[in-house]
């Protein structure tokens, strides 16, 4: 069995409600490692420990890098608090490191004060030990190529040559449910990730047009959730039909409004549907002057038929940070994807950048909004994504 | 609505003849043995490999050492091109071909430009036709080699490649002729011999065989460097472990789809004719892409509804059970507009708006009377609320 030794970040600083982030991440990574059994995550002051197979260590590692509130994750060595024993397997870790005139520092933190030496002290002997094996090395206190940590804690001391970073953030989980609206485009994805980032629960409502768009479309929206999954799982796909209404706007009111709307009828949507899951808050991966239907006038066309704050993560990103957000979280390629969705279905050429509230109101009074809206509502489908091996 | 699916999409791939199908299965249950074992089992596969290359080399009228199996049709065209190309740099390093070959030949190409060959793609007509003495002009004493399909696959243009070839062996009678026959083969009579072509690629899953089967025929004394390195199987020409299952599939289906070509030509001329006349009494303003007629194959319809969009016409369709391909398959997952259509001119509208309706013999006229009256019918819905 090896050992890795997770540090986390900002939930360290909570006051009363340490105990319930602490937990809340616990769980979430004994959520991710499912499959890598036989596992152990033991929690002990500040520091989780997971026990696990030495072959499966690289997938374990892989996939606590996307638990959020995780800052690092380094594989850890446990010997016992005898000087000797720290001496000796620091020079190991040293050797399966080794470059020749490669420069290193050991960095101590004990947290267990009944261990008779200090910091500094475990630092300059342990180092000194090293430097006696006459390997081709040097001490750089400032820019170590290798940094050895020795952390002296109750139940041993636990040694590490490299730390891989975490993701940060918080604990998903901790800051109550949202309710994502996924398009298939690049941007929503990112905002989703954003809000699964500081410890959102996330669920993802997606609107499609059949017959007119196919189930490569659908497929899309259920990857791009795959992929927020391996952040948040499990997640919640719901699936709404927006064939009738889209119609409807499309008949009989003016096509310069048309995807304003969309977009509104779309938002009470999801606000009703916030409310069945109890869900607080609506994420949308608008940026403010992207495109014609991101002007101050229509977003807060949408603002105004949402009773629940809707949040845009990215509204002061350019594209370019969102495309290199979206390659780093990995869902560009399933966004790049050309399915049809039900937003290029029709794209009026020159769509309304400054529509008044009063016009939106009075082209609305024409169709059947309430009754259409409540059955793409009552016809939302749900779908429970996991992020490895399909939905259910 | 059908109960069964239509399927008009016999240009993308063919669902197996349930004949094939069987002995396919019974080949992978008792002759799994390798064909290079020395052990009885090997030599029963070995024997099932060379009576299915001798079946397949009839179909054409060659010698059964001139055919050489493959994974199907990209790697027979890879291996055709990059092959010749690099085993016969000395003699020139000119290639010749046109603007609407299938990727699995451009892309190759691509790639031995980098390597130092000049290759020069001709521009056919607004039907996807190749005026054989343009092509003939272009040949110099350094083409090495040409390479034309003989049935477009996205708009169905028949090249007439006996005249093609021979304008070429004209000016240059060291040029070696390849011939993608990837969409003609059993459905168009074809004879290597007669028709002055010598290397030619064929694919089992067109036919109405299994995926990922194919062949080359390679005539004889004509050098080719294989693409793979590995064992001495087809003469070290493509290393790897013999499909024979696949194999044997690929020329059982070949014998059962060239059987009553005529009839099976002339039925679809019939399917063709009643989608065409039953799409354009209710849509005048559609617009058929490539050949009308005569120079086009009787199982390709290829149809622009420009204002509507390919991908909304198929979903649609699909609704009722109908299936077909927008412009082509090949570029239906990818956001560029078809290659072809652009090369004959089509314009914006009708590259967006273009579907392909491809017809096989084991289509009904029931299915094809269902569809010829649902189609029209779908494109006045979306025509409603799209245009």
């Amino acid at each position: 069995m090896a050992l890795l030794l997770i540090r986390y970040g900002e939930i360290a600083l909570k006051g009363k409600n340490r105990p319930f982030f602490e937990k809340k991440l616990h769980k979430n990574i004994r959520n991710t490692l499912k499959g890598l059994e036989p596992f152990q995550v033991t929690f002990e002051k500040g520091r989780y420990f997971i026990s696990i197979p030495s072959e499966k260590i690289s997938q374990a590692q892989e996939r606590l890098q996307k638990v959020f509130g995780i800052i690092s994750i380094s594989r850890a060595v446990r010997v016992s608090l005898d000087l000797q024993e720290i001496c000796a397997e620091a020079l190991q870790l040293l050797k399966d490191n080794y470059k020749p005139g490669m420069s290193f520092k050991v960095n101590t933190r004990r947290s267990n004060k009944s261990f008779h030496l200090t910091s500094p002290k475990i630092n300059s002997t342990v180092g000194a030990y090293i430097l006696e094996s006459g390997l081709d090395i040097q001490v750089d206190v400032h820019n170590p190529q290798l940094l050895l940590t020795v952390e002296i804690r109750n139940k041993g001391a636990y040694l590490c040559a490299a730390e891989a970073a975490g993701p940060g953030g918080l604990p998903v989980g901790v800051n109550g449910k949202g309710i994502l609206l996924l398009s298939g485009g690049l941007d929503s994805p990112v905002a989703g990730w954003m809000a699964l980032k500081r410890g959102i629960e996330l669920e993802a409502l997606y609107f499609h047009s059949p017959p007119f768009t196919g189930e490569g479309a659908v497929n899309k929206a259920v990857d791009l959730c795959k992929v927020l999954a391996t952040y948040g799982d499990p997640l919640y796909l719901h699936l709404a039909p927006f064939t009738e209404l889209q119609k409807q706007i499309r008949l009989n009111c003016p096509e310069s409004l048309m995807i304003t709307l969309m977009r509104r009828s779309m938002l009470r949507v999801a606000d009703k549907l916030a409310y069945q899951r109890k869900a607080g808050v609506l994420f949308t991966g608008e940026s403010l002057g992207q495109v014609s239907s991101q002007t101050l006038e229509n977003l807060a066309a949408t603002n105004e038929v949402a009773s629940l704050p809707i949040l845009r993560p990215l509204i002061g990103f350019d594209k370019e940070e969102i495309i290199d957000r979206a390659r780093k979280i990995e869902s560009y390629d399933i966004s790049t994807r050309p399915f049809e969705d039900c937003c290029t279905l029709f794209v009026p050429p020159h769509p309304a950048t400054r529509p008044s509230i009063a016009e939106l109101q009075e082209a609305e009074k024409v169709i059947p909004l309430k009754e259409l809206e409540e059955s793409c509502l009552g016809n939302i489908e749900t779908i429970k994504i996991l992020p490895r091996g399909g939905e259910r | 609505m059908m109960a069964r699916e239509v399927y008009l999409d016999n240009s993308s791939t063919t669902p197996m003849h349930p004949e094939v199908l069987k002995e396919m299965q019974t080949l992978l249950e008792r002759k799994y043995g390798n064909p290079s074992s020395l052990h009885r089992l090997g030599n029963d596969a070995e024997r099932t490999l060379s009576s299915s290359r001798q079946l397949l080399a009839e179909q054409l009228g060659v010698k059964s050492g001139e055919i050489y199996f493959t994974s199907g049709g990209t790697e027979s065209n890879n291996m055709a091109l990059a092959g010749i190309a690099r085993r016969n740099y000395r003699r020139g390093k000119h290639l010749l071909t046109s603007k609407i070959e299938h990727p699995s030949v451009l892309e190759p190409l691509k790639k031995l430009e980098v390597e130092g060959f000049q290759v020069t793609y001709l521009e056919p007509d607004r039907n996807g036709l190749l005026d054989p003495f343009q092509l003939a002009e272009t040949v110099t004493p350094k083409t090495i080699l040409v390479s034309v399909m003989h049935v477009n696959n996205e708009i169905g243009t028949i090249q007439p490649i006996a005249e093609i070839a021979a304008a070429i062996k004209r000016k240059n009678p060291q040029t070696i002729v390849h011939v993608d026959a990837v969409q003609s083969f059993t459905r168009l009579p074809l004879s290597p011999r007669e028709q002055g072509i010598d290397v030619l690629s064929i694919s089992a899953h067109k036919f109405h065989g299994p995926k990922g089967t194919g062949a080359l025929y390679i005539r004889g004394g004509i050098l080719v460097e294989p693409l793979l390195a590995g064992g001495e199987q087809e003469k070290g020409l493509r290393a790897g472990t013999e499909n024979t299952p696949g194999i044997a599939a690929m020329a059982l289906a070949a014998r059962l789809n060239s059987e009553n070509r005529k009839e099976k030509t002339a039925q679809s001329k019939i399917f063709k004719e009643k989608m065409l006349s039953s799409i354009e009494t209710a849509h005048p303003w559609a617009q058929i892409n490539g050949p009308r007629k005569a120079e086009g194959v009787p199982n390709i319809l290829n149809i622009s509804f420009p204002g509507l969009k390919g991908e909304i016409i198929l979903h649609a369709l699909e609704e009722h059970n109908i299936f077909v391909s927008t412009g082509s398959a090949c570029h239906s997952r990818k956001n560029k507009p078809s290659h072809v259509l652009e090369a004959i001119g089509a314009e914006k509208a009708a590259l967006d708006g273009a579907i392909r309706i491809s017809f096989s013999s084991m289509n009904t006229p029931e299915e094809i009377e269902y569809a010829a009256s649902k189609i029209p019918q779908v494109i006045s819905e979306l025509k409603a609320f799209m245009s």
